[in-house]
């Protein structure tokens, strides 16, 4: 049963009620719409997309942190639902953004890292010592900085302590929401790398959202784009960095700036006013933007057309090119 | 003339008094930079980027003290200017664009209110003239339904659109240097480029200078004329981008290019470079080479006074006691 995805979304819809402005009408916002997605054992799948896209919806549902509005969520085959949360967070642990907030100041660091062994009343106080000295040589801090605070720790130390906290309940997946973004590029090295190893040695799954491309392009086994909530287009790395076929995976990729001097910032052909999520464009939400849009991408929403390693929404790909459907 | 440059700088040297003494944070930068060009300011958190350009626009605190053996801006000495004479400066010839665009828009007053004040503030024109500039600079920074803007307030816009809002604004002088701190990093990397675009766009149009502090290699490279790299209070590195980018020296410089994944040139998933180790502190007194307890280079003089190496002509500047950035097979390690 090595083929059966880890972690599976069929379907999930996540809608919040919003209000506009102070005397406004509560209205639906769909931040997640109707999205599956199989994330198969020791993969990283890379989630890239627009501020605003869904992303860390997407991530706390797959955390059980919000309750999906529609649709099911399977860990190993079983509906999450079913499981109580503290079952599913031996299994999925997450990595924020950002180190200095997600740490309590006034706890030590052996008493941020031990918490959950504690939470879920794991082994002893000399097992669970044994268990952070063990975790923390892992991710590469010395036994030592046990009785420190996190404000005596460097951005990426502390980055560091967040993963040692993640991983001492060995999970079998870890989401990461833009675990780098906050440090400095010297650090981020440090812990893409870390990151890489640990997968390697207990074959972690990774769900890693972030905004730097690049790093996504070299951590990922499989990327998908989000926009607006629908994930557009799905593909390995290398198809995806390779071939991009969404029109907004093409302005994606082609707004990344490499580090080579003298190429200039490239015209990523992209309008620049995102939609409003309340009320989002009919058929392709993409269509207002698009550089390739058809008359009928405003009428028609296109469906997922199988790819040779993913899917892609986009009637450029669609035989009908969405007439048909119309 | 052509080749005097709008901007000097020498010794810039900016103390903080802080509990334990005083944090050195800044000692002794040199740079210039002449009409219409872009230099780029990387480096490490903390190293001292946003205190370099707040105390080149006067806007330190009051307890942070600044000095230089030369900081003129086009004939005017930046810290011996008086209030007054500066308050004139900013505005209309230096504006600052600062990373959070909220710190710098007024929360109480429309996007127009605040746009026209800026100019009416420092050139003699009339308010409908100011306005029609307004509307003509937002769409410029690709704002559409300008005019309908300016009844808008500051909260009621999306952060890139903000973004946008503050370049307008700090372009609503012409201004003849503009030093941008982290314009884009809160951005989609998408808008990012958008932005950066305009930026240059219309840099080359008003043959304005600019000076841009980012942690982001990818937008040095592509925008930057010269680059400084900053490390712990000093420039490290000094020198054209091409040549900063085709044969960094500076150990840090090295170790910073190499922790970037480079589409199309590192292997998927291979190890990246790292620079273990920690920024020292910069409090009490400071000796030697801050980066050697993070440098393989490492040797014992650099604990001494480190040289001033230049390269190229005179084009690339290093602070390192090893020639080129390297330590020779022969020479033992620190
Ligand atoms: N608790 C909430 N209540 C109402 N709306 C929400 C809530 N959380 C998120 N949203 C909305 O859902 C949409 C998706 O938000 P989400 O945080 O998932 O985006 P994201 O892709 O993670 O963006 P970013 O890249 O900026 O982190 C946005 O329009 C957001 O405003
Ligand atoms: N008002 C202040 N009081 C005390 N210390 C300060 C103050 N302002 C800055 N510092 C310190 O001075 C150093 C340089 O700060 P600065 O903001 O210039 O860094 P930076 O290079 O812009 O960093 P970043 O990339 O994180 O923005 C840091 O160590 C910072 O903590
Ligand atoms: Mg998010
Ligand atoms: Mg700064």
């Amino acid at each position: 049963m090595s083929d059966a995805p880890v972690l599976e979304l069929r379907n999930v819809t996540k809608t919040y009620t919003v209000k506009q402005g102070m005397f406004g009408e509560p209205k639906p916002l769909t931040a997640i719409n109707d999205v599956s997605l199989k994330l198969g054992r020791g993969e990283v799948l890379g989630l890239v997309g627009e501020s605003g896209c869904g992303k860390s919806t997407l991530a706390k549902v797959l955390l059980g942190l919000e309750a999906p509005s529609s649709g099911e969520v399977l860990v190993d085959g079983e509906r999450l639902d079913g499981q109580d949360r503290r079952k599913l967070a031996r299994r999925i642990q997450p990595i924020f953004q950002d180190p200095y907030s997600s740490l309590n100041p006034r706890k030590s660091i052996a008493d941020i890292v031990s918490l959950p062994l504690r939470v879920h009343k794991v082994g002893d106080a000399a097992s669970r010592d044994r268990a952070v000295r063990e975790i923390l040589d892992i991710v590469g801090l010395p036994a030592r900085v046990m009785n420190t605070y996190p404000s005596q720790m460097s951005g990426g130390q502390r980055q560091r302590v967040a993963i040692a906290r993640a991983l001492i309940m060995k999970p079998e997946i870890v989401i990461c929401d833009e675990p780098t973004s906050a440090l400095d590029v010297s650090v981020q090295s440090q812990i893409l790398n870390l990151l890489g190893d640990l997968r390697q040695e207990f074959g972690l799954t990774y769900l890693f959202i972030s905004h730097n491309l690049a790093v996504v392009e070299h951590l990922a086994t499989r990327v998908a784009v989000m926009y607006l909530g629908r994930i557009v287009e799905e593909a390995s790395v290398g198809e995806l960095f390779d071939t991009p076929r969404h029109p907004y995976s093409v302005a994606l990729l082609s707004s990344v700036l490499t580090p080579e001097p003298g190429r200039g910032v490239p015209d990523t052909q992209l309008g620049a006013v995102f939609p409003n999520p309340i009320d989002p464009p009919s058929g392709c939400h993409f269509h207002p933007r698009c550089a390739r849009a058809m008359p009928h991408c405003a009428q028609v929403a296109p469906r997922p057309l199988p790819t040779p390693e993913g899917h892609v929404e986009c009637h450029l790909y669609d035989d009908s090119r969405g007439r048909a459907v119309a | 003339m052509t080749d005097k440059p709008l901007l000097s700088v020498r010794g810039l040297t900016i103390d903080i008094p802080v509990a334990s003494g005083t944090l050195h944070a800044v000692r002794g930068i040199d740079f210039e930079l002449m009409k219409g060009e872009t230099l780029c300011i990387v480096g490490e958190s903390g190293s001292g980027k946003s205190l370099t350009s707040l105390a080149l626009m006067g806007l330190l605190g009051g307890r942070i003290s600044r000095r230089a053996s030369r900081a003129d801006f086009d004939g005017t000495d930046l810290i011996a200017a008086s209030n007054r004479q500066m308050r004139r400066l900013r505005g209309a010839r230096m504006a600052m664009i600062f990373q959070e665009p909220m710190t710098s828009l007024n929360p109480a007053y429309t996007i127009g209110d605040q746009l026209i004040e800026a100019l009416l503030l420092h050139k003699k024109v009339g308010r409908a003239a100011a306005r029609d500039r307004a509307v003509a600079l937002l769409e410029k920074v690709g704002i559409t339904s300008a005019a309908s803007r300016l009844g808008q307030y500051p909260h009621q816009l999306s952060g890139g659109l903000r973004q946008r809002v503050m370049i307008a604004m700090a372009l609503m002088c012409e201004p003849d240097l503009l030093i941008a701190d982290e314009p884009t990093t809160a951005l989609d990397v998408t808008i990012q480029a958008q932005i950066l675009r305009l930026l240059v766009d219309l840099q080359r149009e008003m043959n304005m200078a600019m000076i841009l502090i980012t942690h982001d290699l990818g937008v040095v490279a592509r925008i930057a004329d010269k680059v400084a790299v900053m490390y712990a209070g000093e420039l490290v590195e000094t020198g054209p981008a091409a040549d900063i980018f085709n044969a960094p020296t500076h150990p840090y410089t090295r170790g910073l290019i190499n922790c970037i994944p480079v589409p199309g040139k590192t292997a998927r998933g291979a190890k990246l470079g790292t620079i273990p180790g920690i920024v020292p502190s910069l409090v009490g007194e400071v000796t030697g080479c801050p980066f050697r307890t993070r440098c393989s280079e490492a040797v014992p003089a650099c604990r001494g006074e480190i040289p001033v190496r230049t390269r190229h002509a005179g084009r690339q500047r290093i602070l390192c006691v090893h020639e080129d950035g390297q330590r020779a097979a022969s020479e033992v390690p620190a």
